[in-house]
């Protein structure tokens, strides 16, 4: 764990880009800052349904997605707002869908959990868990026989391996050779199900085995290699060398949903000792230790995001709902 | 044959379905076709039932894919290869199998385009086969047509003769949403005549199978041919002469033919091999007895399955089919009332 992180802190690995490195901490708080409010307008009864934030879980979002271009196709899950910022989907229609807003990404139809936004690739977010993944397989099926060379990203839980749609869809892609990426968001727990309890393997990863396609297990709180890992992955669907596996182990350090205090089934020390993992710190220290940022850069970009998201929800605050005379409309 | 201007042949339901499938892959290369056993099958040619015989040669095995056993898995891969620019034509091999993909049919198919507020379209057929009458049993007879008018965002089609096979297929693959597409085997050996010229059949235009005066027959799928033969005894035996109502989309329905037929003949028998309990004839009735009560003149009448699985043998599965006899005894039950 922290391979990547800890070697690159110290010397001999290939620096990236700084703006890259610059634009991933960003958007991580981007995430960050925009689920802190999202949460405080719940609490305040203006979000209807089911929220789940991502918070601690940035880098695997903003890992994955800094490598992919607009065209190329994503799915999320029930926690996808990490996802679909990563993705590109601005903040405000992003904002305005949680709030069931007619400016939101969806007209406000689809909420909080199923987030897309076509004109940035991000397809759909799949609450019914494990359901994104034969998209997935279609989206890369489509670009196959339709000879771009996009690549077809699904995002999913540790719980979501253990349904029916993983066993079929990474069978699918690997018969098919698919431009495929299936990313495993591993927060170690579905609900308060502790992944040992429901997982037959050590890592979820070791799936990839029985369907003879690459796996690979990363620490998911460091984004640089959750970066690396899938950069690799996305050239090998590009060179159409097929799909990949790949693990990112993490923790939400929030409960499941808003509704879930989160401390029933887990220890306080467990969520303080990943609390003290947080990606986004951990990159800010990198960007420091490296003088590509300095102390007062860094607090620029923090006020400048929470000017961002200030912005966003009080655009899905004051827009309107969708009109009661358009409830019909999107059916076929 | 020669009818309105065009000249006509004679051919079975499966060799329309072909056809259809066939000159649709061949006008739009976004088409492609998936499910088990489609591209070889027992003849070599394709299809267990020959619906997709020879597209694997026209076409090769891009376009047509065999599958493994992962209905869940490819149909949710059919859903995915719609929403980013294929027209995937699913085959699902007996209508029961449905209830493997039900999830990614009713979950995702059918609500992508609302919850995206319109953002994306899900141009997918999903073909199946009512295995019904010959005795395949419980979980191989089903007749879930109702299941699936149950759910929004889903169109439901189920022909009951070659040309409207051929030119509902053909319209379910240009339409923009996901459908339905029931065929049954009690059909496929049918025949009938389809125009040589290319043609097609809006979805949600019910057609009159029969013209008649004295009372309303809506018969579903494989229930029309008996229909339409218990029509002709009644006339023959009874001198009753019944109208046959083929709906052929069930979701969109056509309501105004069958409700501008019970105005003209005051009854309503609704036929179909599926079980009563909340079927299509369920709904007819109700949409019937709503918006046209005034104008019956006796009870509707339900001719269905009982609520019974599909017994193997045969000496019982023929019990659980509604047969002419059923529904000679419903009319005259009505008109005698
Ligand atoms: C098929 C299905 N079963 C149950 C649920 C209820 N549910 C919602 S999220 C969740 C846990 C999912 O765990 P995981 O895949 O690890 O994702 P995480 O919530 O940890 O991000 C469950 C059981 C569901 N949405 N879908
Ligand atoms: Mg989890």
């Amino acid at each position: 764990m922290y391979k990547l992180l800890r070697e690159a802190e110290g010397e001999g690995l290939e620096r990236l880009h700084s703006d890259l490195l610059i634009w991933m901490y960003t958007k991580m708080l981007e995430i960050r800052r925009f689920e802190e409010k999202i949460e405080e307008e719940y609490r305040k009864g203006l979000i209807p349904g089911l929220v789940h934030l991502s918070i601690g879980q940035e880098a695997v979002a903003v890992g994955v997605c800094a490598n992919l271009r607009d065209d190329d196709y994503v799915i999320g899950t029930h926690r996808g707002h990490g996802i679909a910022i990563a993705k590109g989907v601005p903040l405000d229609k992003l904002a305005a869908e949680i709030l069931g807003k007619e400016t939101g990404c969806c007209k406000g139809r689809g909420g909080s959990m199923r987030v897309a936004y076509v004109d940035k690739g991000l397809l759909y977010s799949c609450p019914i868990v494990g359901t994104g993944l034969p998209l997935a397989v279609g989206a890369g099926l489509s670009i196959k026989l339709r000879k771009t060379n996009q690549v077809a990203v699904c995002f999913f839980g540790d719980g979501a391996s253990n349904t029916g749609d993983f066993h079929e869809a990474l069978n699918l892609a690997s018969i098919w050779r698919l431009p495929v990426i299936f990313i495993c968001e591993n927060n170690m727990y579905a609900i308060s199900v502790h992944v040992k309890k429901s997982t037959s393997v050590e890592n979820i990863s070791d799936r990839a085995r029985g369907y003879n396609i690459p796996g690979f297990t990363v620490d998911g709180n460091d984004v640089i290699a959750v970066y690396k890992i899938v950069r690799e992955a996305v050239q090998r669907a590009r060179n159409g060398e097929g799909p990949t596996l790949i693990e990112c182990k993490t923790y939400r350090i929030v409960g499941h949903g808003t509704t879930d205090p989160g401390i029933a089934y887990r220890t306080i020390e467990e969520i303080e000792e990943w609390k003290r993992k947080c990606p986004i710190d951990r990159l800010r220290r990198y960007l420091i230790a490296n003088g590509i940022l300095s102390e007062e850069d860094l607090n620029r970009i923090g006020s400048e995001v929470e000017a961002r998201v200030r912005e966003a929800i009080k655009f899905a605050e004051e827009s309107p709902y969708p009109s009661p005379d358009q409830v019909a409309e999107y059916v076929y | 044959m020669y009818i309105r201007g065009c000249t006509m042949r004679e051919i079975t339901y499966v060799e329309a379905l072909n056809e259809a499938l066939r000159e649709e892959m061949r006008r739009d290369e976004r088409v492609i076709v998936m499910g088990e056993d489609v591209q070889l099958g027992y003849s070599g040619r394709g299809g267990l039932f020959l619906v997709t015989a020879d597209l694997m040669r026209e076409f090769g095995p891009e376009r047509v894919r065999d599958t493994p056993i992962s209905e869940e898995g490819f149909v949710g891969a059919a859903i995915g290869a719609a929403i980013t620019g294929l027209k995937p034509v699913v085959e699902i091999m007996y209508a029961d199998f449905l209830l493997c993909c039900m999830n990614q049919i009713v979950n995702v198919a059918a609500k992508l385009r609302y919850s995206t507020g319109g953002q994306l379209k899900v141009p997918i057929v999903i073909r199946t086969m009512i295995g019904q009458g010959r005795g395949v049993g419980s979980d191989h007879s089903q007749v879930p047509i109702a299941w699936f008018m149950n759910v929004p965002g889903l169109k439901v089609v189920a022909p009951s003769t070659p040309y409207d096979a051929k030119g509902l297929l053909k319209s379910a693959i240009r339409d923009e949403s996901p459908i339905i597409f029931f065929e049954s085997f009690l059909l496929y050996r049918t025949k009938g005549f389809v125009p040589t010229e290319e043609y097609i059949v809006p979805l949600g235009e019910a057609d009159v199978k029969r013209k008649g005066t004295d009372l309303t027959i809506v018969a579903i799928s494989t229930m029309v041919p008996c229909a339409l033969s218990a029509a002709k005894k009644l006339k023959e035996e009874f001198n009753i002469d019944a109208e046959v109502i083929d709906p052929r989309t069930l979701v969109p329905l056509d309501k105004k033919t069958i409700i501008n037929s019970v105005m003209k003949t005051n009854r309503l028998i609704i036929v179909e091999s599926g079980v009563k309990t909340c079927g299509v004839g369920a709904e007819i009735a109700s949409i019937v007895a709503e918006e046209t009560f005034d104008y019956l003149d006796a009870p509707i009448k339900r001719v269905a399955a009982p609520h019974i699985p599909a017994p193997a043998s045969p000496a019982l599965e023929q019990l659980t089919i509604p047969s002419e006899n059923d529904i000679i005894r419903a009319v005259r039950e009505i008109l005698q009332g």
